[in-house]
């Protein structure tokens, strides 16, 4: 049994007459112990869907699903301090910036016991131990005076250390973890990835990736959700994926890499931009910006069905001989 | 325009800052720029990489002449920059101009992107307001901004469109030399491409230098001709873009490369991991200034600072770059 199942996901916000649309009927599932990987551009709605999972999109924003079940149990229809519980406990979750996500006025250790008070109860002596030990599980160096600290006095790479170890305080099954390097250096990137992935392994929980990087999903996860303009593109497993994605958005973004336009005067690039609240297009929302769309992508919009591997929304999904070609020129050029 | 090669020369560049440590204590001094010396010549891209912390955006600083370097010297076109009258700096500021890391910050959200392009040459050029109007619309069409966007304010565009802005605005005073500061890392990867294939464009048509700022390794070899990594304010790697990329000799500049993601499974590399971070420049370690962090660390590591050395066909500051 998958461990996260969503189905027709959609949230919106603004005027019930004209939506704007944010995500749109997306479907997906994360199964115990899987790193899940979401990729999209700004405006993709990878963001908003995580908000939407953890209830935190308030009025005037509008979550509607037809299933959100998370360990076979409905979090739509469990009562609201039920799912409360759950939330942090059993799903937690990591932001973008961890310079904005820690109060400024708490210490570290004011931080970890809320939450595990909170949660778990304890003696204050007690919880001030199993904070210290989670700074350790983060591999924070010098962890007891730490404790004491304010978020000013920790560096980029600290800080989401200790977010991390907020978000596993509860031992969650599932971490989202939403953009979680994006702020930080690469070499503060690689180890804070590292330490995701082998908490990952410890615990068996499952993790759910969101990042704009192709980069970082490429050498994390197993499972790939491309999404654009709120709607899911193409689901894939890696390599598969990167080696012949069959969306032309997927192509595209690969495309577009610095990395695989090695040896070119110029990067290939994708025309146009992410359409916005109110120019959404009829058809398919890639045909303005899509070099393969014919008169059927501009007046009806595809859904997402299984391919060769995975699943794809496209009338017409690249063939393997042209994504082999692309691949092949690609290899040539690392040569 | 004169047509020296070398347009930038900077030798020994230095810039400390006194940091207030409390009251009544004696401040503290940041090295945050400590002996940097480069050459750039016209028409070519030279990428300074580091983290955050490194002096990236101090050396920006110093070469666009906001700021007075502490010691070294700057040559701009065979013009000393480094020690000019105020007089002369005035003269020299339109040969330099800047494009900023985020574009929803660097455009003022009250004026309009005519009024935007416009005031460099009402501070630099003599031109009437008719003129002043048609070099800002000529500079519009070049970096791909229709007409009726004259008249519009900085939030009624995306994000690439802003960064597009900001680039017609730097070269507005025909400058001999931009420097770009992570101009494309606020950027979605599709609009990323669009903005660097626009910046490699410029160049070719208007032969001006870029001193490229950016942590992204995978941009800098798509766009630079030299590259220089910096650590704490020094250089430790420095060379033309192919062999710093093909044999990096510097422990951090292999760090760096191997922290840079990569979607191509052939090209990840074994990953050799730079421990802890960046130590605090207000008090950086003794000695050869990554060696907490370096795998390869001697003894002669914690003692002595590397100098920046010939080793093979590029520049490198480490002891053992023969050996490992």
């Amino acid at each position: 049994m998958a461990l996260l199942e969503i189905k027709n996901l959609s949230v919106h916000f603004g005027a019930p007459e004209s939506p704007m649309i944010a995500v749109d009927g997306l479907d997906l599932t994360v199964e115990p112990g899987e790193v899940l990987g979401i990729v999209g551009e700004s405006g993709s709605g990878k963001s908003v869907t995580s908000l939407a999972l953890m209830g935190l999109i308030d009025a005037p924003g509008r979550v509607s699903a037809d299933v959100l079940k998370f360990d076979g149990r409905d979090l739509l229809r469990m009562p609201i301090r039920e799912r409360r519980a759950m939330l942090g406990r059993d799903i937690a979750m990591i932001f973008q910036d961890p310079g904005t996500t820690l109060n400024p006025c708490f210490t570290v250790e004011d931080h970890l016991v809320e939450t595990l008070a909170v949660h778990e109860g304890g003696s204050r002596r007690a919880l001030r131990a199993r904070a210290l030990e989670l700074l350790q599980q983060v591999e924070i160096p010098d962890p007891l005076r730490r404790l004491g600290a304010y978020p000013h006095q920790l560096s980029g790479g600290m800080s989401q250390r200790v977010m991390i170890a907020l978000a596993i305080a509860c031992n969650p099954r599932l971490l989202i973890a939403d953009e979680p390097t994006t702020a930080l250096d690469v070499t503060v990137q690689a180890q804070v990835l590292d330490l995701l992935l082998r908490l990952h392994r410890d615990r068996g929980m499952g993790l759910m990736l969101i990042t704009h990087d192709l980069g970082v999903i490429a050498e994390t996860a197993q499972r790939v959700v491309v999404m654009y303009a709120g709607q899911v593109m193409e689901i894939g497993t890696v390599p598969e994926i990167f080696i012949s994605p069959q969306h032309p958005y997927t192509a595209a973004l690969m495309s577009a890499l610095p990395e695989n336009n090695v040896g070119r005067e110029r990067l290939q690039t994708i025309a146009g931009v992410v359409p916005g609240a109110y120019d959404r297009p009829r058809g398919c929302l890639l045909a303005p910006r899509c070099k393969y769309a014919q008169s059927r992508c501009q007046t009806e919009r595809p859904s997402l069905d299984h391919a060769a591997h995975g699943e794809v929304r496209c009338f017409f999904p690249l063939e393997a001989n042209v994504t082999q070609d692309r691949a092949a020129t690609a290899s040539e050029s690392n040569v | 325009m004169t047509n020296t090669p070398q347009l930038l020369q900077v030798e020994a560049l230095a810039k400390h800052y006194p940091v207030s440590t409390g009251f009544l204590k004696p401040k503290a001094l940041v090295r945050a720029l400590d002996g940097v010396s480069f050459h750039l010549d016209a028409g070519k891209t030279l990428a300074v990489v580091g983290e955050s912390g490194c002096g990236k955006t101090t050396l920006a600083r110093q070469i666009t002449m906001i700021e007075t370097p502490t010691a070294g010297l700057m040559r701009l076109d065979g013009t000393d920059i480094a020690r000019a009258s105020p007089e002369t700096l005035k003269l020299m500021r339109p040969q330099v101009q800047m494009v900023f890391q985020n574009p929803y910050a660097s455009l003022n959200p009250r004026k309009r992107v005519g009024t935007i392009l416009e005031e460099s040459l009402i501070i630099h050029t003599r031109l009437s307001p008719a003129e002043r109007s048609e070099k800002a619309r000529a500079m519009m069409a070049r970096v791909g901004l229709r007409p009726e966007h004259y008249a519009r304010y900085p939030h009624m565009f995306s994000g690439g469109q802003r960064q597009r802005i900001a680039i017609a605005r730097a070269l507005m005073t025909n400058p001999k030399l931009v420097v770009a500061d992570e101009p494309v890392s606020a950027l979605d990867v599709s609009i990323q491409a669009q903005v660097l294939n626009l910046l490699m464009d410029l160049q070719q048509e208007t032969g001006v230098a870029f001193v490229f700022v950016s942590h992204n390794l995978a941009v800098v070899e798509h766009i630079a001709d030299e590259v220089m990594v910096m650590y704490l304010g020094r250089v430790v790697e420095q060379g033309p873009k192919r062999m710093i990329f093909e044999s990096p000799r510097h422990p951090y500049t292999r760090a760096l490369l191997s922290a840079t993601p990569r979607v191509d499974v052939i090209q990840r590399k074994v990953r050799f991991m730079a421990k802890g971070e960046l130590p605090s420049p207000l008090d950086p370690p003794p000695g050869c200034a990554f060696h907490r962090r370096c795998p390869h660390c001697i003894d002669v590591c914690k003692i002595a600072a590397p100098e920046l050395r010939q080793v093979g066909d590029h520049l490198t500051a480490c002891h053992r770059a023969e050996e490992i």
